[in-house]
């Protein structure tokens, strides 16, 4: 009997034998995440029904030496969640249940496979949201968020998921069930919740998460304004700044992506135009009305030839669609496409356009453009045709060269969408070789034997063993008090 | 010669953390330095000194050979304005970064405090209500590792998805991890206006606070034995925008509307020398926590808005331990925690300072991955870490 054979017979009969998945037909369901050029089929599939689950799972594997991979919803896009072959997916999208709602205390806890935009929809009627806002919020899970640190288009003003989670219950690679933080903010001790948001499933799996609820804005209000040049939009998103408006949202989008956009979703954008901005503004009336009158005038000062006001949430909507389907829709003008995701320092923006459009005319490749402009966080598209013969090289290597300008300018090889297996091997061009083993202390802390999500994250593998040097000062019994030396 | 000969003086007589007199003390003047100090230093227990806002605060040292003094470590390297970031060395006065042209670094800190040790010890203040702590500021960092190793996580990008984000595990590690030699952050606008609202009120007007539309930068309290609990909230943002709200809060609260803070804001709630505590709270149950430290006859005071509060008050006549028992028990019902910053002299027996942790096991495993020999800040932190 095979390792694996005598792990799936374990958990059948520890957890029913409809949660353990060993057709090989039915495992390819899983063979992918979001980024569906890797493709591995994992050896089992497991369902949690429970935290207990879950945990007894992951012991299960930990005992068997087997390594494990957690799976929300699979919508990430840097093959975070791409199986393991020899590996168990744990799959989190049975553990679905809010488990609390404390409006009073602006804390929801729920279940890692309840959905993003579930949170939100849950305390809507008491006044308050789940701020974080992944632009795959009606599909993407808690779970899945939390591992990847998930950002959104409104992260701007409101931060990231690891702003907005305060607690959560995990399994640590032993298969233990652990709490890190709480409900109260300032837990003492290491703030191992912080490194955990973010860690992309290497150090364990989320089973519980308590998010921090946002009071629902006074009021919102959007606008769209057209630029003849992303030059222009850039110039109006760092006047903005500079003004000392910090609006919920600054998106961008390059001539090629409106195109792309309103081929597919018909969002009516101003013909003609070589940039648009979309700038959302939210807050107390007063506040957002002055903050709203700067805006315009700044973007007329840089160059804008057109705005639009949404006037009710169906025009609000309109306007936000265009930017939401950019991606699907690039599928309309190009039949294959890469979807970089890269950050610069905002007032960069201008001359980092400028070189990937260089880079990809010397290439022959087209990139269309999209963008958190607000934020300095690049999602270029890269367009091309894998029917023709060196293209999808050609792509690959304006979408590497892409993220080398990131790290040439200061920034980062990824802002929201994680380095999962894809960026890897970019890591070791934004880090050194200390930054890196740093890092990898963290994950021996908590993962010695390396099997929550091997391979991802980091280049090369690192061993957890014995680190050499003589050991000094208190042993753990008598830090513990639980002896003491006399 | 070895830099550590070069540097380290002799420990004079204030070179002390939480009572335990350091041997040497020695201050680099860069990273560089400074890694070549602590690898130099190994054997060496070691405490990392700020601007010794809070060194006699917490349990102290099981050894200490060597105080690193981060006075020579300062200034600015960057202020990107138009990329709302500065890069700062640890030992540059949490002050500067108040007043940046235009800008600021968005956390509250005491007189003296450093950028270091402000995210070493993870100091915040009343505005932890709209910007958030230290741990959401902090975009990069550079530390010393206890073998001299430099390493940096983060980046100077706001948003950073790439490697682990181990700002967060160094924020609050109080000098077990490492030393901090450089910061990265994310700074705010400063508002134009800015407005306070003053009232009598019961804890629970708070609540009624947050569940408006006021949008307060923060939203603090004080409760001391025999006297009148009083709210304070701060209002920020454009002139008119803030003086409609204040004024609207100031009905609500029947408070009224000042330019300045109360004298009790952003200050601690015990004199030199006494009893200090760090209280938390889900927000619903801040009262339950106001109702218990007036009850063991402390003030109380801080910000009803996030659930962080601070108790003290003069040395009592009575062992504080009962106190610290009844104190930590309320807070855990209420979902937080008891934290004793300070003690008397001579009732520290007995006590403990931190309480109960969760997660403490893995915290032991990370220390032991970074620190193995247990001497950077040995006893200070949880669990005797």
């Amino acid at each position: 009997m095979s390792v694996i054979d005598a792990l799936a017979a374990r958990l059948r009969s520890e957890l029913g034998s409809d949660q353990v998945i060993t057709d090989r037909q039915r495992l390819r369901t899983y063979e992918c995440d979001g980024l569906t050029h890797y493709r591995v089929v994992p050896a089992l599939v497991v369902l949690p029904h429970s935290s207990a689950e879950a945990a007894l799972t992951v012991r299960a594997c930990a005992e068997a030496r087997v390594p494990f991979v957690a799976r929300g919803s699979g919508t990430g896009l840097s093959g975070g969640a791409l199986p393991h072959a020899d590996g168990v997916l744990i799959v989190t999208s049975q553990l679905r249940s809010i488990v609390s709602l404390d409006p009073a205390d602006e804390r929801a806890t729920v279940q890692p496979g309840v959905i993003n935009l579930q949170v939100s929809e849950a305390v809507r009627d008491f006044g308050y949201y789940y701020a974080p806002d992944p632009s795959s919020q009606q599909i993407c899970s808690i779970g899945g968020n939390v591992a990847e640190n998930s950002g959104g288009a409104h992260c701007l003003k409101y931060g990231f998921t690891t702003n907005h989670v305060t607690g959560i219950e995990m399994v640590t690679p032993d298969g233990d069930l652990v709490r890190l933080g709480g409900a109260a903010p300032d837990t003492p001790g290491y703030d191992l919740l912080g490194a955990f948001v973010g860690s992309e499933g290497t150090l364990g799996i989320a089973t519980e998460v308590t998010v921090r609820l946002t009071r629902l804005p006074e009021t919102v209000r959007t606008l769209l304004a057209a630029f003849h040049s992303t030059d222009q939009a850039g110039a109006a998103t760092s006047a903005i700044i500079a003004a000392g408006v910090i609006p919920a949202a600054i998106e961008m989008m390059d001539a090629l992506s409106i195109e792309a956009a309103e081929s597919a979703v018909h969002c009516g954008y101003p013909a003609g135009a070589g940039a648009v901005l979309v700038v959302e503004l939210d807050g107390p009336l007063a506040e957002v009305q002055a903050q709203f009158d700067e805006v315009t005038r700044l973007c007329a000062e840089h160059g804008s030839f057109e705005t639009r006001v949404a006037a009710d949430d169906t025009e609000r909507a309109l306007i936000w669609r265009g930017r939401k389907s950019a991606f699907a829709a690039v599928g309309r003008i190009s039949p294959d496409y890469i979807v970089q995701d890269g950050v610069i320092p905002r007032t960069a923006l201008p001359e980092v356009l400028r070189r990937i459009n260089e880079v990809a005319a010397s290439h022959g490749v087209r990139v269309a453009n999209v963008f958190h402009a607000g934020d300095g966080n690049l999602h270029p598209l890269v367009l091309f045709d894998d029917t023709v013969p060196g293209e999808s090289g050609r792509a690959e290597t304006v979408s590497g060269a892409i993220l080398d300008l990131c790290i040439e300018f200061g920034g980062s090889i990824t802002g929201e969408h994680g380095v999962g297996v894809d960026k890897a091997r970019y890591m070791p061009r934004m880090f050194t070789d200390d930054d890196l083993e740093t890092m990898q202390l963290l994950r021996c802390a908590f993962d010695p034997l390396s099997l929550a999500n091997p391979g991802k994250v980091f280049p090369t593998p690192r061993l957890c063993g014995e680190r050499p040097g003589r050991r000094q000062g208190a042993h753990p019994l008598q830090e513990a008090g639980v002896a003491e030396v006399f | 010669m070895s830099l550590l000969d070069d540097l380290a003086v002799e420990a004079g007589d204030d070179d002390v953390v939480a009572g335990v007199p350091a041997r040497l003390v020695a201050a680099p003047a860069s990273t560089s330095e400074a890694a070549e100090l602590v690898a130099a230093a190994r054997g060496l227990s070691v405490v990392i000194r700020g601007g010794g806002t809070k060194l006699q605060q917490g349990p102290p040292p099981r050894e200490l050979d060597l105080i690193i003094d981060t006075g020579r470590l300062t200034g600015v390297v960057e202020h990107a304005a138009g990329d709302l970031i500065t890069v700062v060395r640890a030992g540059t006065p949490m002050a500067e970064l108040h007043r940046l042209p235009g800008q600021q670094l968005a956390l509250d800190a005491p007189p003296g405090a450093t950028a270091g040790g402000t995210v070493a010890a993870n100091g915040s203040g009343p505005r932890r209500l709209r910007y958030g702590t230290a741990r959401d500021l902090l975009i990069g960092i550079t530390v010393v590792r206890p073998d001299g190793r430099v390493t940096r996580a983060g980046g100077k990008v706001v948003k950073n998805v790439a490697g682990y984000d181990l700002g967060k595990l160094y924020t609050g590690s109080l000098g077990t991890l490492g030393l901090i030699t450089e910061c990265v952050f994310r700074l705010h606008p400063v508002p134009v206006a800015a407005l306070f609202v003053r009232a009598v009120a019961p804890p629970s007007a708070a609540g009624s606070v947050l569940a408006a539309q006021f949008a307060p930068s923060a939203l603090e309290i004080n409760a001391e034995p025999g006297a009148e609990l009083e709210i304070a909230v701060l209002l920020e943002g454009t002139p008119t925008g803030v003086q409609d709200r204040a004024r609207a809060l100031a009905t609500l609260l029947d408070g009224e509307v000042t330019g300045e803070p109360p004298p009790w804001w952003d200050t601690p709630p015990w004199p030199s020398g006494g009893l200090a505590l760090k209280l938390t709270a889900t927000l619903s149950r801040v009262s339950a926590l106001v109702d218990a430290a007036l009850e063991a006859g402390l003030t109380i005071r801080g910000s009803a808005g996030a659930g962080v509060l601070y108790a003290g008050g003069p040395a009592p006549d009575h062992p504080v331990a009962a106190t610290v028992e009844t104190l930590r028990g309320t807070a855990a019902a209420a979902g937080g925690h008891a934290v004793v910053l300070a003690v008397p002299d001579g009732m520290r027996d007995g006590i403990d300072m931190w309480g109960p942790v969760p997660g403490i096991e893995l915290m032991r495993r990370v220390k032991e991955q970074f620190d193995p020999d247990h001497r950077f800040a040995p006893g200070r932190f949880v669990g005797g870490i």
